[in-house]
C-alpha cells in the first residue's frame, strides 16, 4: 500500500478513485508514563513516553485506514491528513484520512 | 518555632527549590537541545523539506518512488517558565519561554521526519504539514506540554 500526502504519486497514474477512507485510534496515557512526565514537567524537555504513545496510536490509525482502503480494492492512498483531538482528560483521538485510489502498475 | 508555622514555611521553601531547579536544569537542558538541533540541521542540509504542494515536472521525472514520512515529539516546559508564563498572563506581552518550546518542538519534529526520509534514500520532502496539539488541555493541573507532528511525502530519486 502506497501512502502519500500529495495529490498524486510520482511516476504513476490514477486509474480509479475509490472514495474517502479513514482510521482512528483513541489512547489514554498510563500511570508509569504519567509519573515520569510529572518529573519532566519540573525541568522541561522531551516526554519520551508520550512521544512513543502518540507515535504508536498514529501507526494504529494509519493501519486501520489502510485496512479500509484494501477492502475497497485500492493499492494507494493519496492526500493523507492527520488530525488530533482530546476526547477526555488524558485521552487523545488521532484520525488519519485520505483518498483511496487504484494506481496503474 | 511553633509547629503551626512550619507547614507554610516548608511549602514556600519547596516552591523556591522547584523554581530554582526549573530555572537551572531547564536552562541547561534547553541549551543542550538547541545545540543538538543545530548540529543535526547542518547534517541534514542536503535534504530539503518544502511546503510546496505539487512537485514540478523536472522533479517528477527524476523521481522513482514516493513514501509518506513523519516525525513527532512531545516537549514540556519547565517549572520556572510556567511560573513566569502565569505572571505574563496578567500583564500580557509575548511569552518567550513558550516561544522557544514550540520552536524546539517544530524543529525537532522536522528533523525526525527528515531522518526517516534519509533512511529511505530520499533527497526531497514535499508538502510538509504541521499538526500541533496541547496534550493536557482542560486538565486541572495544566502541564504546558505540546505535541508537534511534521509529515510530508519523501521523493526517492531514480538511481
Amino acid at each position: 500500500m502506497l501512502l502519500s500526502n500529495l495529490e498524486i504519486i510520482p511516476g504513476r497514474r490514477v486509474k480509479r478513485h475509490l472514495g474517502l477512507v479513514q482510521g482512528s485510534s483513541v489512547r489514554a496515557k498510563h500511570m508509569g508514563r504519567d509519573m515520569m512526565a510529572g518529573l519532566k514537567n519540573l525541568v522541561g524537555g522531551e516526554l519520551k513516553g508520550y512521544t512513543e504513545l502518540l507515535h504508536d496510536s498514529r501507526d494504529e490509525a494509519l493501519s486501520r485506514m489502510i485496512a479500509q482502503a484494501e477492502a475497497t480494492g485500492a493499492n494507494a492512498v493519496v492526500n493523507v491528513r492527520f488530525s488530533t483531538s482530546s476526547v477526555a482528560q488524558g485521552a487523545a483521538e488521532i484520525l488519519a484520512y485520505g483518498t483511496a485510489v487504484e494506481m496503474e502498475e | 518555632m511553633d509547629p503551626q508555622s512550619i507547614g507554610p514555611l516548608f511549602q514556600l521553601l519547596a516552591f523556591f527549590v522547584l523554581l530554582a531547579s526549573g530555572f537551572g536544569i531547564g536552562r541547561y537542558l534547553e541549551r543542550r537541545h538547541y545545540r543538538s538541533i543545530r548540529s543535526r540541521e547542518k547534517e541534514l542540509n542536503g535534504l530539503p523539506a518544502v511546503a510546496v504542494k505539487v512537485p514540478d515536472a523536472q522533479t517528477l521525472l527524476a523521481t522513482s518512488d514516493a513514501r509518506m514520512v513523519m516525525g513527532n515529539v512531545v516537549i514540556s516546559v519547565d517549572y520556572f517558565k510556567r511560573f513566569v508564563a502565569g505572571l505574563r498572563n496578567v500583564i500580557g506581552r509575548r511569552i518567550r519561554g513558550y516561544e522557544t518550546l514550540l520552536d524546539r518542538a517544530r524543529r525537532e519534529a522536522v528533523l525526525r521526519m527528515k531522518q526517516e526520509a534519509g533512511q529511505l534514500g530520499a533527497n526531497l520532502v514535499f508538502n510538509v504539514k504541521f499538526e500541533t496539539a496541547s496534550i493536557s488541555k482542560g486538565s486541572r493541573r495544566r502541564i504546558g506540554s505540546v505535541e508537534v507532528l511534521a509529515y510530508g511525502t519523501a521523493l526517492i530519486p531514480k538511481r
